[in-house]
């Protein structure tokens, strides 16, 4: 029976590039994946016919240019074309446009609040400047505080001399930061509420902390730290949905001799003493290897396809209170035409990127408060995409799909499971935020998919539907990523890897994990590292 | 009695340039200049109430940037103002040009798209042989029969950059420097105004005409200068072009130099055989250790040097010297700006420089009648109005222009200049400009007639003559004044030249002053404090 | 209301028969100029419209490029003197790329030249060359050169989906162009041609009209490529794209021979990498002495495509042969990030005699003020940057 090198568990975005990685040091790899498809959450699915929905991430920034071109992706067939600015429409009708072009955005934002547009310029000085020090951990694998390894020291010295490179002043700024609340921190620069609700978005997408939630702050700088091209906290439209990043990576991954099989999934990591040896598939095929690493999330990983026997003391139970609560829904809709926003600018570059149904930062909370009772608000956040008038491949022409992604959404209901009938009750509510500020919307429908966190877990195996394979709080970063201990992408039973977002760096689709992971493996193996080390971004 | 450590006769820009260089290196100096006034042809006098006339010379672009700015002459009140285009007119026609190269290209585009292409090439010509020229500027000619270390040297560096051209060009500026302006431009132009407007930088200033073999080494002569390093740039010396001359007395006072007007000189006084002092009209005799002439080899040789204190042969040689005066000049102080036929109604444009007469066949035709010793009805005028630019040269509202004619000549076939013949030919200039400007002699409230005859008695360059000495290429380089005496020591020990009939020759260039005190400090073993190099081509 | 007029609005650039349309959509007032033309920078986002060029289709307004219509018995003759490449091989409904050079062998311009019938061609090129091309008529009977360019509007239009807004716009037929080939179609009064060309590497056509149909064909592409994503793009996107597809571009690659101070400031074909463009077969042409000799001796610098290690555009860079940047082998023309090949790219003159050794390149980058700088380790790519199989395949694929 053959014996492979390595084999991964799940072809998302994460496990093809430790897959790719894995492969170009010449290890013979095999991925399993147990949908018919591959990409995870990463993903372009033809549901409709002539229309391409990337039904999972939308929007792409974090992915790490080193990736990109160390694997040559365009080459594979990867484009991201930049966003030019978005709208934020709040609910008695105010839109805040933003632009990516300085002038023009300072002007607009005058128009509206002309001490936000200045508040803004030193919001995104201090966003660069927290982003900076993140930014250069994002490939590089989290010391364990607790060794004393030359190689441990010698990260905590990298981590230490970054963050002193802060300034006195800002490492003060910078550890509050950490515990903040999106709110608290915006208030210190903004005061108009549409203009501060645009911000805490992204403080909030993919969590279950609120506005005024402690923590929501890194979240917003989660988001903000990517880049397209080097613009930091620019946000771009992979040509062909987001599926296209996953299957350049499977090219780039295949090219360097990597298997990939859809329609397995696995029911067990097989362990003999002690050791990782390979994988039992739902078929009852087993497949043998030297190690085995997973893409699934940490609980996932241990509490399903792990046998708790196999697992040293407390795992388990870590696994099981690894926070995840999922908060997120996702609407797909085909459209037989293009949605007019009420008040947007008649401005195709803007009116055609993201689209932010906010409401206020008032309505924001409300919401956060439903999904804490087991609900869905009435006012959801709705941030609606239209890639179609930009991306030709993804609708037929004249015709448009639009993502729309939804916060917050509970993974659990207050009354009971979700049922298809809850579901489409969900889609139905999106559906009525929509018509309300885009009047005649409901007409353009041409088909509709709706996902609570309930599909995602089902269909993805995110579990509870979160985003990021775990929450993204302080105690779940860095080194404490998955947990304390294990955070460098080593597992308790040998020859067991994990390389999805539950490890550092965390969720987004960035490659970093599974690169990471791989560099990990590589390592162990006494093997020569192929792993890019180093953006060069931020130099 | 004081000795000077040098005394430099004639106080022009050349002469103050050298004093200033040679009291910057420590020593004792005397500038001594016949007016009352300082600065020879590049001066500013008011001669109207409220009106300064650049008298002589009246733009600027051949002043050296390294020595502007080794002198701090910025500091000592100098100002360049560029232009920003230029207007002309000849048969009928009016035609301008702009700095800006789009609308340019647009303008002439117009005219002859031909041409609109082929003014690129011809400028990228003129500049690759500029460059060439520009390096010699600065440096003292080599003496080709020498075999001295240093001329040796000298005529390397020229050779290597005559290397420079590349082969196929090297042919074509040897034949550059015999070729007529007429005939160089028939090489690029098909338009006769655009001809006839670059050809008149072949002519200005010199006995030759738009046909005549070497005349477009003079055009070339012209496009060599130089505002803040756009080769070809001509502006504006704020305050006049007596700013330049002002500017250059105060860094030599500021230096130690002292500087004596009203104090003409008849003789320079030779004991031995070496130059010890001059004695000035007023019979006063001055000692220094050594004597610099700044007036021209012509008047320097026959005029105040003692013909037997010359070796065999200068003599014949200065009064052989070519300087052949053919330009006139008038100034008018107007009430108003005058209002020109057809011109665009663009101040920045029309108010810089003007041709009037850009006619390839009256220039030639002009040319012809100064040959006869008479001026012609038709001139060609060079003028501009720096009032429209500079507010210091004429009170608010009223306007000066600057009128340079072309030809006038020194000497006319039916006897001597008198005032009523030197009116006569300032009411032809004014008759010529009124045409182009109907109403124009309604404006006038006062004139200023300058004709060969008067430059030569204020000013002292023979003949009038502007450029002390002819630019053709038997007086360029190592050939001037007189091929042997091309370094600014003359026949006569401790006597040196600065003029512009030294090289690199006329304009307001202060080159030869410059360079003549690099060669006085290194006979006398000094630190040589003049630059050497422009830096402005690299 | 009534407006003042326009000072001396006579020196104002020329507009192109597409201003009317150009300026509603160039909301920042992002001009420049061209030949005498106004001429957009970009129009709403240099980045925006450089990705319709890899992603949607764009047009660009090659209006001001110089258009001249040689005819005559003695046309190609007189061309086939000119350009270096062999004339007699260009068949009708045909374009070919083509460069010319000075008695020294020195590239005046690049441009293309149009086979539109027996004894008529059209040459277009970036610059004005009128006045050369009179000289290049010296001694031949029959060949009259009409300089034709404010006659002709044309657009460049570029991109993925150009194609089908052609087929969209009624061009039946258009997906059978070949690359270089040239089709006619009927077009209001007139006639409208277009031709397999353009300057992106990019699947693209360029679109030729007479002046007064400018704006007709401007709506009718419009209105066809309203679903394609169509938008104009200014000279920011154009230059990312040919850096992408590795084309020269004059006072950036070249000097044109004619306009150059210093003998060595100017290149030959051998230099810009284009000796394949240099027919020695041709008994006669202008340059080709010295060009033969030239390749004899081989070229002192060739022009390379470079790939760049690390994210900083190497903007006038010089190139070294060791790490330390003692010895210097040659220096950047172009330089830019490339957001589709994402990589740094550049094009750069290295001495020949370097080419197979190592390349790093000095990069001179400024952050808040402060300047930096760093070595980059740089590989020379045989092909271009960006080359989809789209842009040569007949017809051109899916987008």
């Amino acid at each position: 029976m053959k014996k492979y090198d390595a084999i991964i568990i799940g072809a998302g975005h994460n496990g093809i590039t430790n897959a790719a990685y894995l492969a170009k040091a010449g290890l013979d790899v095999l991925v399993v994946e147990k949908n018919d498809y591959i990409g995870g959450g990463a993903v372009s699915r033809e549901l409709h016919n002539g229309f391409t929905y990337s039904n999972c991430s939308y929007v792409c920034s974090m992915m790490r240019q080193a990736i990109i071109r160390d694997l040559d992706l365009p080459k594979h067939g990867m484009m991201v074309i930049p966003y030019p600015g978005a709208l934020a429409m709040g609910e008695n009708g105010e839109v805040f446009h933003s632009y990516s072009n300085d002038e023009v955005a300072y002007n607009h934002t005058r128009g509206v609040s002309p001490h936000d547009a200045d508040g803004l310029m030193r919001l995104f000085a201090d966003l660069s400047r927290y982003a900076q020090v993140i930014r250069k951990t994002l490939m590089r694998t989290p010391p364990d505080p607790t060794s004393f390894k030359p190689r441990d020291i010698k990260e905590l010295l990298f981590l230490a001399k970054e963050f002193w490179k802060l300034g006195e002043r800002e490492i003060y700024e910078y550890v509050r930061f950490f515990t903040m609340s999106a709110a608290d921190f915006l208030d210190e620069y903004l005061e108009n509420d549409l203009i501060k609700a645009y911000m805490a978005v992204s403080g909030i997408i993919g969590t279950a902390l609120g506005v005024y939630s402690p923590g929501s702050a890194y979240i917003l700088l989660h988001h903000v730290m990517g880049d397209v091209d080097g613009n930091l906290g620019a946000w771009g439209l992979a040509r062909g949905g987001m599926g296209s990043i996953s299957k350049a990576l499977e090219g780039a991954a295949k090219e360097y001799g990597a298997e990939i099989r859809t329609g397995a999934p696995v029911e067990k990591i097989i362990v003999k003493k002690g050791k990782a040896v390979g994988v039992a598939l739902e078929n009852g095929e087993e497949l043998m290897s030297n190690i085995v690493v997973s893409n699934l999330d940490a609980k996932r990983t241990f509490t399903k396809i792990m046998d708790r026997n196999d697992l040293p003391e407390g795992i388990y139970e870590k696994a099981n209170n690894f926070k995840f609560r999922g908060s997120s829904g996702k609407v797909n809709i085909a459209l037989s035409g293009l949605p007019k926003f009420k008040g947007a600018a008649e401005n195709p570059f803007i009116n055609r990127s993201s689209t932010y149904l906010i409401g206020s930062m008032k309505s924001m909370e409300k919401a956060y408060d439903c999904w804490k009772r087991g609900r869905w608000s009435d006012d959801p956040i709705v941030e609606t995409v239209l890639p179609s008038p930009w991306d030709p491949t993804v609708a037929p022409p004249g015709q448009h799909w639009m993502s729309c992604f939804v916060q917050y959404c509970p993974a659990e209901l207050a009354d009971g499971p979700w049922t298809p009938e809850k579901r489409d009750a969900f889609g139905a509510t999106v559906i009525n935020k929509i018509e309300r500020y885009a009047p005649g919307f409901k007409e353009l429908i041409l088909h509709t998919e709706i996902r609570t966190p309930h599909e995602i877990e089902q269909e993805v195996g995110l579990t509870e539907g979160n985003i990021f394979q775990g929450e993204l709080t302080i105690d779940q970063l860095l080194f404490n990523r998955p947990f304390p201990g294990y955070a460098q992408y080593r597992m308790p039973v040998k020859n067991m890897y994990m390389c999805g977002s539950s490890t550092h760096p965390g969720g987004g689709v960035s490659s970093a994990c599974g690169a990471n992971a791989a560099r990990e493996i590589l390592m162990d193996l006494g093997k020569v590292n192929t792993v890019p080390e180093d953006d060069c971004y931020d130099d | 009695m004081k000795k000077y450590d040098a005394i430099i006769i004639g106080a022009g820009h050349n002469g103050l340039t050298n004093a200033a260089y040679l009291a910057k290196a420590g020593l004792d100096v005397l500038v001594v200049e016949k007016n009352d006034y300082i600065g020879g042809a590049a001066v500013s006098r008011e001669l109207e109430n409220g009106f300064t006339y650049s008298n002589c010379s009246y733009v600027c672009s051949m002043m050296r940037q390294t020595i502007h700015r080794d002198l701090d002459l910025t500091r000592h009140g100098l100002m360049i103002v560029p232009y920003v285009g230029g207007l002309y007119y000849g048969n009928g026609e009016c035609g301008w040009s702009y700095a800006n190269e789009e609308v340019d290209y647009n303008n002439l585009r117009a005219r002859s798209p031909h041409d609109a292409d082929a003014v690129s090439r011809f400028y990228a010509d003129l500049a690759r042989y500029a460059q060439l020229i520009r390096k010699t500027l600065l440096r003292t000619p080599p003496d080709p029969t020498s075999f001295k270390p240093r001329d040796i040297m000298e005529l390397l560096f020229l050779v290597k950059e005559f290397w420079k051209l590349g082969e196929h060009e090297i042919y074509e500026y040897v034949r550059f420097f015999t070729m007529s302006a007429k005939d160089f431009l028939d090489d690029y132009f098909e338009d006769d105004l655009l001809k006839a407007t670059l050809a008149s930088s072949g002519i200005i200033g010199t006995a030759l005409g738009v046909k005549s073999p070497g005349s477009a080494y003079i055009l070339l002569h012209h496009v060599m200068g130089d505002v803040d390093g756009n080769v070809g740039a001509w502006g504006l010396a704020r305050g006049g072009m007596g700013a330049i001359s002002k500017s250059l007395a105060s860094a030599a006072t500021e230096y130690g130099a002292e500087i004596r007007t009203n104090a003409g000189v008849t003789e320079m006084v030779v004991k031995g055989d070496k130059a010890t002092g001059v004695i000035l009209e007023n019979g006063e005799e001055i000692s220094s250790n050594i004597v610099v002439s700044n007036l021209d080899a012509k008047r320097t040789f026959t005029k105040i040097v003692n013909k037997e204190d010359l070796p065999e042969g200068i003599l014949k040689r200065a009064q052989n010297f070519k300087i052949r005066g053919s330009s006139g000049k008038v100034n008018i102080a107007l009430s108003a700006l005058p209002k020109f036929t057809g011109a665009p109604d663009n101040p920045f444009v029309n108010c810089a420089g003007q041709m009037f007469g850009a006619n390839l066949k009256t220039m030639e035709k002009a040319y012809d009648a100064w040959k006869r010793g008479k001026w012609a009805d038709e001139l060609f005028i060079e003028a501009v109005i720096p009032s429209t630019w500079d507010p210091t040269v004429a009170p608010p509202g009223q306007h000066w222009m600057s009128n340079f004619i072309q030809y006038c000549p020194f000497e006319l076939s039916d006897g001597p200049w008198t005032p009523e013949k030197r009116d006569a030919f300032g009411n032809t200039v004014i008759e010529n400009i009124e045409r182009y400007s109907p109403g124009f002699r309604d404006l006038i409230v006062h004139a200023e007639v300058r004709t060969p005859f008067e430059i030569e008695n204020e000013v002292g360059l023979t003949e009038g003559n502007i450029f002390q000495g002819e630019l053709t290429i038997d007086q360029l380089l190592f050939n001037r004044p007189f091929p042997g005496y091309g370094q600014y020591r003359m026949p006569i020990k401790n006597m040196y030249m600065c003029g512009s009939s030294t090289h690199p020759g006329g304009g307001v260039s202060s080159a030869c002053g410059a360079n003549a005190a690099r060669e006085i400090l290194r006979d006398l073993g000094k630190v040589n404090t003049v630059p050497e190099d422009d830096c402005y081509d690299e | 209301m009534t407006s003042k007029p326009l000072k001396f609005a006579d020196e104002q650039l020329k507009r192109s028969p597409f201003y009317e349309r150009q300026v509603e959509l160039n909301p920042r007032d992002a001009w420049s100029a061209w030949n005498g033309y106004k001429h957009a920078n970009f129009y709403y986002d240099e980045q925006y419209e450089y990705f319709c060029i890899r992603n949607l289709c764009g047009t660009y307004d090659i209006t001001a490029m110089q258009k001249y219509i040689v005819t005559g018995d003695d046309a190609e003759s007189m061309l086939d003197r000119l350009v270096t490449r062999d004339m007699t091989k260009l068949r009708e409904n045909r374009v070919t790329y083509v460069v010319w050079c000075t008695d020294a062998g020195r590239v005046i311009d690049d441009g293309t030249v149009f086979k539109l019938g027996p004894q008529k061609y059209m040459l277009t090129c970036g610059s004005p060359c009128i006045a050369w091309l009179r000289k290049a008529c010296f001694g031949y009977n029959d060949v009259h050169v009409e300089d034709a360019s404010d006659n002709i509007a044309a657009l460049a239009f570029q991109g993925p989906t150009s194609c089908e807004t052609l087929k969209e716009m009624g061009l039946s037929g258009i997906e059978t162009l070949k690359p270089f080939g040239i089709m006619t179609f009927p077009f209001k009064d007139t006639e409208l041609m277009v031709s397999r060309t353009g300057f992106t590497g990019d699947l693209g056509y360029e679109l030729w009209v007479d002046a007064a149909h400018g704006l007709d064909l401007w709506d009718d592409l419009y209105a066809a490529g309203e679903n394609y994503g169509i938008q104009p793009f200014g000279e920011g996107a154009l230059n990312m794209a040919r850096l992408e597809a590795g084309f020269i571009m004059p006072y950036m690659e070249f000097n044109e021979a004619l306009k150059t101070v210093h003998f060595e400031h100017d290149q030959t074909p051998f230099e810009l990498d284009l000796g394949w463009l240099v027919d020695f077969k041709k008994p006669r042409f202008n340059g080709r002495a010295a060009l033969l000799a030239e390749k004899k001796r081989g070229p002192k610098y060739t022009l390379c495509k470079l790939d760049i290690e690390g994210n900083k555009p190497a903007e006038e860079s010089e190139i070294y042969s060791d790490k330390g940047c003692t010895k210097k082998i040659g220096y950047v023309t172009s330089a830019m990030w490339s957001p589709v090949v994402k990589a740094s790219i550049a094009l750069a003159m290295i001495e020949t005699k370097h080419m197979d050794g190592e390349l790093f390149a000095e990069i001179y980058y400024s952050k808040e003020l402060r300047s930096y700088s760093k070595v980059a380790k740089c590989t020379i790519k045989k092909k271009p940057f960006w080359a989809p199989a789209r842009a040569k395949a007949t017809p051109p694929g899916p987008y």
